[in-house]
């Protein structure tokens, strides 16, 4: 069990300062900025609640919340169970092991930008790989700065290329774990592959999973650079999450009372929606 | 046995396609990119290579990313090893909630620090510094640092830190000579997504540097917008992004699967 002591502070304390320097200043900031109104020369006024109201009763936002919330269910309901297949079809020991880790991992090291423009390069209709391909080779009509459709298409198939992996190597992880008596027990039972995978490896991979669907939530939920960068959030608002509608308010228009209300709106959701997802997926480990 | 590892074999064929793709480009000259398709450079050129390594305010992209990313991950270990070291072995008044609390932080979008950050580290005077970005980066390297070593310490019992008094050991010499080497598994993760997370950011790396410290992924959305179509340069700029990210897993690769799943599995 635990020291229970107070100790712990005295480690904590670094960490505590550089964190709080790097959080509450600027937290602090955009709750500031949210309350007031400002016309330059750093001359601000008051204004209660009014960006919070306003921002919430806005049609652009609710818009741009429903694409969030679209995306980041198609990215879950995707990337999970795909992570998961492939982490079973995937070799536990061998020559193959370190080759399939190493090569999995390697889109998430690459930096978001270049992924975007990686993509772009790669769907570009007459010059790009798979752009080429779709329109030259099988003859449907692929063009993502025209076609809404298209441009989904892309983000969440570049989302899914970038981070699967990420479940994967968490389930093989839990997978890996596994002691082999449990499979044999499984075997004299003569339980079939599913029973095997419903109450062996899935329990087994529980917590795995729950991290990895905490992390892809947060992150999808979160995106900015990638579909920035591979469409601008367009054609026309079609792909425009909510990151990329707030930096266009903040950076964009300079609106920064609006924007620092919106932050605070998105920051918050974000909270509860992990909060929530962190409950549901851990209450009966109580035991 | 056969049909299975079909699974993982396309995954890694799609994997590879757009990666192909991004080095392909970087062989092939301006002119035939430009002029239509073709699956393999025809007129294999290495001058987009020559310019980045011969353009200082190229090849600075690059020095300069190194220099926060290696910053960040020296900062982040120092500050995250005693941190977890506490949360894995004492409970105190609060330790729940302030590991919540860390937590958040990897949860606000990087939109959202955006402005603050570029006000905050202009006022005390350490805008377009390496150190800037490497002290913003920890924002959401230390939570994950503290997390994935907390995982990795809370695998070693108890018993050994007690025996290390019972033989009369400090507690400094206690950790760096027995508790460290233990652990150093989860130390070489840790390094390794601090490494990771600073390398793949931009928004907030660009928005605190101007000309000094620029990173070299914001070099090359300046080039994208301001030379028009080199998708040959910024084709050879991106795969060059790749190898350092390449050169690290291959140092954690056995040890990347766990260290994914946080040391907790």
């Amino acid at each position: 069990m635990k020291t229970q002591n107070q100790y712990g502070w005295y480690f904590v304390l670094p960490v505590l300062l550089l964190v709080a320097f790097n959080a509450l200043i600027p937290m602090m900031t955009v709750v500031n900025y949210s309350v007031q109104e400002t016309f330059g020369d750093n001359v601000f006024f008051w204004q209660g609640l009014d960006w919070f109201e306003q921002i919430l009763r806005s049609d652009r936002f609710h818009a741009a919340l429903g694409r969030q919330f679209l995306f980041t269910g198609l990215i879950l309901a995707i990337e999970i169970p795909l992570g998961i297949i492939i982490a079973l079809a995937m070799p536990r020991q061998g020559f193959w092991v370190p080759v399939c880790l190493v090569t999995m991992a390697l889109p998430m090291l690459i930096p978001w930008n270049v992924v975007g423009a990686m993509w772009n390069i790669f769907t570009l209709p007459e010059i790009g790989l798979l752009g080429y391909f779709m329109n030259n080779t099988l003859g449907i009509s692929y063009d993502m700065t025209q076609d809404p459709i298209a441009a989904w298409v892309t983000i969440v198939t570049m989302d899914v290329w970038h981070w699967t992996s990420l479940v994967v190597l968490l389930s093989y992880a839990g997978l890996v774990s596994i002691p082999d008596a449990y499979y044999q027990a499984a075997k004299i039972d003569g339980a079939s592959p599913w029973s095997v995978f419903r109450h062996i490896q899935l329990p087994k991979m529980k917590t795995v999973l729950t991290i990895a669907i905490l992390l892809r939530f947060m992150d999808s939920f979160n995106i900015y650079t990638e579909p920035f960068v591979l469409t601008g959030g367009g054609p026309g608002n079609s792909t425009t999450l909510l990151s990329i509608d707030l930096v266009k308010i903040a950076l964009g228009q300079f609106d920064l009372g609006p924007a620092a209300a919106m932050s605070l709106i998105y920051f918050a959701i974000t909270l509860l929606v992990s909060w929530l997802f962190y409950t549901l997926m851990t209450k009966d480990d109580g035991k | 046995m056969k049909k299975r590892s079909l699974i993982p074999i396309l995954y890694i064929l799609f994997l590879m396609l757009p990666i192909y793709w991004l080095v392909a480009m970087s062989f092939k000259t301006t002119n035939e990119i430009l002029s239509g398709f073709s699956l393999f450079p025809q007129t294999f050129t290495l001058e987009n290579y020559r310019v980045i390594f011969t353009d200082p305010t190229w090849y600075w992209g690059y020095i300069n990313s190194i220099i926060y990313v290696s910053l960040n991950t020296v900062i982040s270990i120092i500050v995250a090893l005693p941190a977890a070291y506490a949360f894995s072995r004492y409970s105190f008044l609060g330790d729940k909630q302030l590991f919540f609390w860390l937590l958040t932080n990897r949860m606000a979008p990087a939109a959202v620090f955006a402005l603050p950050f570029f006000q905050l580290y202009s006022a005390v005077g350490l805008f377009d510094t390496h150190l800037a970005v490497a002290l913003a980066h920890c924002l959401f390297n230390i939570p994950l640092a503290v997390w994935i070593l907390e995982g990795f310490m809370s695998g070693v019992p108890k018993e050994l830190d007690e025996t290390a008094y019972v033989d009369g050991y400090s507690f400094p010499r206690f950790f760096v000579s027995i508790f460290l080497p233990t652990i150093k598994a989860g130390v070489g993760v840790a390094a390794f997504f601090c490494f990771m997370f600073s390398w793949v950011e931009l928004l907030l790396a660009k928005t605190l540097t101007a000309v000094a410290a620029k990173p070299i992924a914001a070099t090359m959305t300046k080039t994208a917008s301001s030379a028009g179509y080199e998708l040959g340069l910024l084709a050879a700029a991106g795969t060059l992004t790749i190898i350092p990210g390449a050169i690290v897993i291959y140092f954690v690769r056995n040890y990347i699967a766990k260290g994914f799943a946080l040391g907790r599995v």
